[in-house]
């Protein structure tokens, strides 16, 4: 396909998946009784051919980029947004090389995990909500990927926000979740709070120098103009990406947002949605590049957010909880690497973790689905037997997150802790430490969690024989998936071990050359060779603490407890931020201020005219003789006056 | 350009005509009353869609209507539309026969009263938008009050007096000073001799600072009073709470937004200097408006009392758009208005069907709804989507205009402000979850009938409106633009030398101007 | 002309009437002192008109006759009926407006 066949296309991967969630909400809600019509069938068969066209384009459009000598961006304009005065925001996609790598995963995950859906969520009753929902949130993601200015950006960004919402609220008659679905809305709002404000930050300062506007091409060729606000507006958008990617000191919605059916958290909460905020940053590279002070607090924040979640990580006892501080903790590492900026690894480190967290993700699914529902890994052990096909591919991606050599997760983090080394000297150094012992801190855990799940002996309640593999609509995904843990990787096989890391030089036309080759191939090697082996150590500590020995499950105590009540963040929160806001709120505010102050003010003019009233009122007797007398005093009166006036 | 028709004149009589048919049908014959007003008021609406297509995108005032009434005190009979109006008339015609469909069921007794009174309104409202005499403005403004005392008094819930009194005093008291201010501007605005009360002439007026500094205090007092902004507000969560359905409508589809219309037809053309002098307060006030109605809607446990608090909040947007003078914020508080119009209009409406179903407005009595009246929770979810301003909903242009513009003049000014964005979501979600999500606990919520035919008939246009707004704002926009630009003429214009408001905004309006 | 006695006539019936109404209490006495009350104007009406040698005065004495007399149809007709209610002329009696 030519470029400009496929220009015309681009309007097609957001809203193929558009039309298939509007199809399937239509034909649930016309349907005279409900349930029966559509069938299944036909709502699977809707719901995967939107992704599956969205896939299909966005290919043509990662071919066209390519193919063409000219690296200039594909665009599409369809309509004037908005139009108001000098402020004109059009309805327009764009796709560059960076926007194609991310519609390459997020279509192909995204398809993958619509089919996985139809065998997971295959008897539930809101089976056609669920691809509604689910449907939407594709076309949001696409939306916000392609969007061409950061007002369109920011739509795909809150509409994929309020999915993520319906999503985790999914079974809603479930307050719990309910409430965990509401708290993930807020908390993003939070951060978008700060995306807007950036976004302002930008329009305005680029105002006082002549046209403006939000388009990215437009952007990046007067980002000089914002070197002033540089900071501030590049921190204020990183606000929002901790929002939207759980960083703190805004993550703690993504461990609730376990609450949702699995597939969800494997598309939304782990390959796609939280990796919106590393692609944000990476879109504004240009910004970021102007502040060497907002790319340090980026990575600071991003390994503190990496270190957190794999301490919380430990004492975690819900397998989608494991997954989700786990999925913080890598997001933790994007983070580091885009603040550093090493935008391309980041990159690849979102792109690899798609594969492998998406597997480990729909690897938990399909273990759920076969132990009817039981989510604590206490009750779990020795699956592997049972479940071949899931074990085998959860622990290839285990491997792979783990950064074991040749899976993708290895290429990926070393990437990162390399370009952390090699950046901002003592600074980029610690940070290297602290990204090491992070590293070890992830294999611990995840071995923790496949140790205590697929060996040792069966805990669960479900009898051991009647544990059954599941249906080969889920087990395909899990193997795709798996497949593309492994071998992903070697699009990034850095130079020092013969590669040519195809990736960054992909994404080189949108950040430049990044220049850090000054050190010897030796110390790479050491660097990498260091991680591996801290991978080894977490592995080893784990296999020792729970294969070695049979694990027993018991009250945790100390710093165990402490990890496994997430280090009372969220009762913290409570304490400090929103029981006394609410209760100002409601003890001063609304019942001094509004009921005593100002209707007590208005109230007491009525009360002193009503008790006034009622004095006076004693003068009408009702006998005309009486005001007759009134009359007469009142005459004299006048005249008395007129007569004193005389003089 | 236009027919001769005077089409503003039989838009504006047509319900009062209807309304005087409506006293001559015998009571009891509901079904009559009810149709015919719908009838009547969907023609209404036809009407205005012709003006509204006609309508051209300049900020003269069009479809004008003219002759003397009093000649001795300049006092006229004289209609037309500009940018400013149009889309408020729209909002007016489209609601009305929402409001008559949303009555069938819950208005038993004295429909022809009922329904007589809604077009009374109708007239009313559609009067004082149109009006471009001053005189003929405050008399509409004057009519509108006394069918709403009537619908809150006569239909409302248990503590109608109270409110409906309640609501009256606040008006009135602002009402008057009104009338005061007017008559002092007309009295200012003779030409040879000649008293005039014609708005037009009201513009031309040169007023001295001081005289500026208490005409504002008599105007502002009286359209901050209708708004409503902080702290003039109390009135509105009682009328809201205790008034029908369909009184609630109007109320915060329409009749708040006369308040803003004030401002914009009176008090920023006449007055340029006392309202720049007054813009900081009036924008703290916003702001606290802003912040205030969201946290206090969060701690409300009777959920038409949360909606009612959320208009302050939205209102306060709305002010806070108008007094940092700049087109964007001017044309993003009219978007706004709107916005809030069809959004609260559509929350209220919600509320109302949860009222028949269930006969509370307690929050803690529902629970779980979207299991039996899923429908209903689709329809709700959209609507709170669009107060909380989700891009892709016509909430958000307003919204984003009017930060937009105000982060031109005061970064900190826009970050209190948005944080109005946080708070929103905040209230409304909880109440989604309250009412619409968790278990089922009450057992009467277990088979409550999902959305009847004609409910949504009523609530399908809103739907449909939100959305076309949110992703077509532009058709709305180049509408009013001119008329918005001549008021920032006017408003800057005598300030320019006294007054640096902002450099950014300054910067603006020269590239603006520039486009041209 | 010497006016001052036609005048100070006037005002003895005027004040006459007056007194009538402050202390009878029977409401025919009452309608007889506005009677006197409101010839006494005429009477001044009159004499006024004559010192200004104009004739306003005299059409407003007629105007003030016709009224009287329309006041006394309407007086007496009320006094009927309150009457009737309340078989008494006692006007003290009638003050249900005021509690």
């Amino acid at each position: 396909m030519d470029r400009q066949s496929i220009e015309q296309l681009l309007w097609v991967i957001p809203f193929a998946p558009l039309i298939g969630a509007l199809a399937i909400g239509l034909l649930c809600a016309l349907s005279p009784k409900r349930g029966s019509f559509p069938s299944r069938t036909v709502v699977g068969f809707l719901a995967c051919l939107g992704p599956l066209a969205s896939f299909m384009v966005a290919g043509g459009v990662f071919l066209a980029l390519g193919k063409s000598p000219e690296t200039t961006p594909v665009h599409q304009t369809l309509f004037s947004w908005i139009q108001c005065g000098a402020f004109s925001i059009n309805f327009a996609f764009e796709a560059d090389r960076l926007t194609a790598v991310m519609l390459m995963f997020v279509t192909f995950v995204g398809t993958i995990i619509h089919f996985y859906s139809i065998g997971y969520m295959g008897h539930d009753k809101g089976y056609a909500r669920f691809f509604s929902y689910l449907n939407l949130f594709l076309s949001a993601m696409l939306i916000l990927v392609l969007g061409s200015n950061l007002v369109l950006m920011f739509l795909g960004w809150e509409g994929v926000g309020l999915c993520s919402y319906l999503l985790i609220a999914f079974w809603f008659d479930d307050e719990a979740k309910a409430i965990a679905g509401k708290k993930a809305f807020i908390v993003n709002r939070i951060g978008d709070f700060g995306f807007v404000l950036g976004i302002f930050l930008i329009y305005t300062t680029l105002l006082k120098n002549g046209p403006s506007s939000l388009e990215f091409s437009f952007l990046a060729t007067h980002a000089y103009l914002l070197a002033p606000v540089a900071t501030i507006a590049s921190l204020l958008l990183f606000t929002g990406a901790m929002g939207k990617s759980a960083q703190i000191p805004l993550y703690v919605w993504l461990p609730d947002a376990m609450a949702g059916p699995t597939p969800v958290s494997a598309l939304i909460h782990a390959a796609t949605m939280v990796t919106a905020g590393v692609f944000m940053v990476a879109r504004m590279h240009f910004l970021f590049d102007l502040s060497p002070l907002s790319g340090q607090l980026v990575a600071g924040v991003g390994i503190a957010t990496a270190l957190v979640a794999a301490l919380i990580g430990f004492g975690q006892n819900d397998i989608k909880k494991v997954l989700a501080y786990s999925t913080v903790s890598q997001l933790g590492y994007m983070f580091v690497a885009v603040g550093a900026g090493a935008y391309s690894a980041g990159i690849f480190h979102v792109f690899t973790h798609a594969f492998f967290k998406a597997c480990l993700f729909l690897g938990a699914g399909s273990v759920i689905h076969a132990l009817h529902e039981e989510q604590d890994i206490r009750k779990m052990g020795g699956l592997l037997k049972k479940l071949p096909i899931t074990g085998t591919t959860f622990l290839i991606a285990w491997l792979a997150i783990c950064g074991i050599p040749p899976f993708a997760g290895f290429f990926s983090k070393d990437e990162i802790l390399w370009s952390v080394f090699n950046t901002w000297g003592a600074y980029g150094k610690i940070l290297w430490v602290l990204g090491l012992f992070g590293a070890g801190c992830t294999a611990f855990y995840m071995s923790r969690l496949v140790f205590i799940t697929f060996f040792g002996k069966n805990r669960s309640s479900t009898a051991f024989e009647k544990i059954h593999e599941s249906p080969p609509i889920m087990t395909i995904p899990l193997i795709i998936l798996a497949l593309g843990s492994v071998l992903v990787g070697f699009f990034g096989i850095p130079e020092a071990l013969g590669g040519s890391n195809v990736f960054a030089s992909w994404l080189t036309p949108v950040f430049g050359e990044h220049t850090s080759a000054t050190h010897s191939n030796f110390i790479e090697y050491v660097v990498m060779a260091l991680s591996v082996s801290v991978a080894f150590i977490g592995i080893t500590i784990a296999y020792i603490k729970y294969v070695r020995k049979p694990f027993i499950a018991s009250e945790p105590r100390g710093i165990a407890a402490f990890a496994e009540a997430a280090f009372h963040v969220d009762a913290l929160y409570r304490i400090v931020l929103i029981n006394p806001l609410f209760s100002f709120t409601r003890n001063i505010l609304f019942r001094v201020v509004d009921v005593a102050i100002i209707d007590g003010a208005v109230n007491g003019i009525a009360k002193l005219s009503s008790v006034s009233g009622g004095l006076v009122r004693r003068l009408q007797t009702g006998t005309v003789r009486t005001y007759l007398y009134y009359f007469g005093a009142g005459a004299a009166l006048l005249m008395l006056i007129v007569y004193i006036g005389k003089w | 350009m236009q027919m001769n028709v005077p089409m503003l004149s039989i838009l504006t009589f047509l319900p009062l005509g209807t309304f005087v048919l409506l006293l001559l049908t015998p009571q009891g014959s509901s079904k009559l009353h009810r149709n015919l007003s719908l009838c009547v008021s969907l023609f209404v609406f036809l009407i205005s869609c012709v003006i509204l297509k006609d309508f051209i995108p300049t900020s003269i005032p069009q479809f004008a209507e003219r002759f003397p009434l009093i000649d001795k005190w300049g006092i006229s009979y004289s209609v037309s539309v500009d940018g400013i109006s149009i889309f408020l008339v729209m909002l007016v015609t489209f609601l009305t026969p929402i409001v008559v469909l949303c009555s069938y069921k819950y208005i038993t007794k004295n429909t022809r009263e009922y329904y007589g009174l809604i077009l009374l309104l109708e007239f009313g409202m559609i009067g004082t938008l149109v009006a471009a005499d001053a005189m003929l403005f405050y008399v509409f403004w004057e009519i509108m009050l006394v069918p709403m005392f009537f619908i809150i008094g006569m239909w409302g819930g248990e503590r109608r007096v109270y409110a409906t009194i309640k609501f009256v005093l606040f008006t009135l008291v602002g009402s008057l000073l009104l009338l005061i201010g007017l008559i002092y501007t007309a009295w200012k605005a003779s030409k040879g001799g000649h008293i005039s009360f014609a708005i037009s002439d009201m513009h031309n007026v040169v007023l001295s600072t001081k005289e500026q500094l208490w005409l504002f205090g008599a105007f502002s007092l009286a359209f901050a009073i209708k708004v409503p902004m902080f702290p003039l507000h109390t009135w509105l969560p009682d009328a809201h709470t205790e008034a029908p359905t369909g009184g609630s409508v109007i109320l915060a589809g329409v009749l708040l937004k006369m308040g803003v219309y004030g401002f914009l037809r009176f008090v920023f053309p006449i007055l340029p200097t006392a309202s720049h002098l007054f813009a900081p307060v009036m924008i703290i006030l916003s702001i606290i408006g802003i912040i205030y109605g969201a946290l206090v809607a969060f701690v409300q446990t009777d959920i038409k009392k949360l909606v009612a608090y959320s208009s302050v909040s939205h209102l306060g947007y709305v002010m806070l758009g108008l007094f940092v003078f700049s087109l964007q914020g001017f044309q993003g508080g009219m978007y706004q208005m709107i916005n809030h119009g069809l959004s609260t209009g559509a929350l209220f409406l919600i509320v109302g069907m949860l009222y028949e179903r269930r006969h509370t407005r307690l929050m803690s009595e529902f629970g779980g709804l979207a299991k039996t009246v899923p429908l209903l929770a689709i329809v709700f979810m959209v609507s709170m989507l669009s107060s909380v301003g989700l891009p892709g909903l016509n909430g958000f242009i307003g919204e984003f205009l009017i930060l937009l513009a105000t982060f031109a003049a005061s970064p900190l000014y826009a970050a209190f402000a948005a944080s109005g964005v946080i708070l929103g979501a905040v209230y409304l979600f909880h109440l989604y979850q309250k009412v619409m999500f968790g278990p089922i606990t009450k057992q009467e919520n277990e088979k409550l009938p999902d959305l009847s035919f004609r409910e949504a008939i009523i609530m399908i246009p809103i739907l449909l409106l939100m959305v076309i707004m949110g992703l077509f704002p532009n058709p709305i926009l180049k509408r009013t633009e001119p008329s918005m630009q001549k008021i920032i003429q006017q408003v800057n214009l005598s300030t320019m030398q006294t007054r640096d408001f902002s450099a950014a905004l300054q910067q603006d309006q020269g590239s603006i101007n520039h486009d041209r | 002309m010497e006016s001052s006695a036609y005048i100070g006539l006037a005002i003895t019936i005027f004040f006459i009437g007056v007194f009538g109404m402050l202390v009878r209490k029977s409401a025919f006495l009452f309608l007889m002192s506005i009677e006197l009350m409101l010839n006494s104007a005429n009477l001044a009406w009159v004499t006024f008109a004559k010192v200004h040698g104009n004739l306003d005065g005299h059409v407003y004495a007629f105007f003030i006759m016709a009224l009287a007399a329309a006041e006394a149809c309407v007086g007496l007709a009320i006094i009927v009926l309150f009457y009737r209610k309340r078989r008494s002329v006692i006007l003290d009696n009638a003050k249900e407006m005021s509690k």
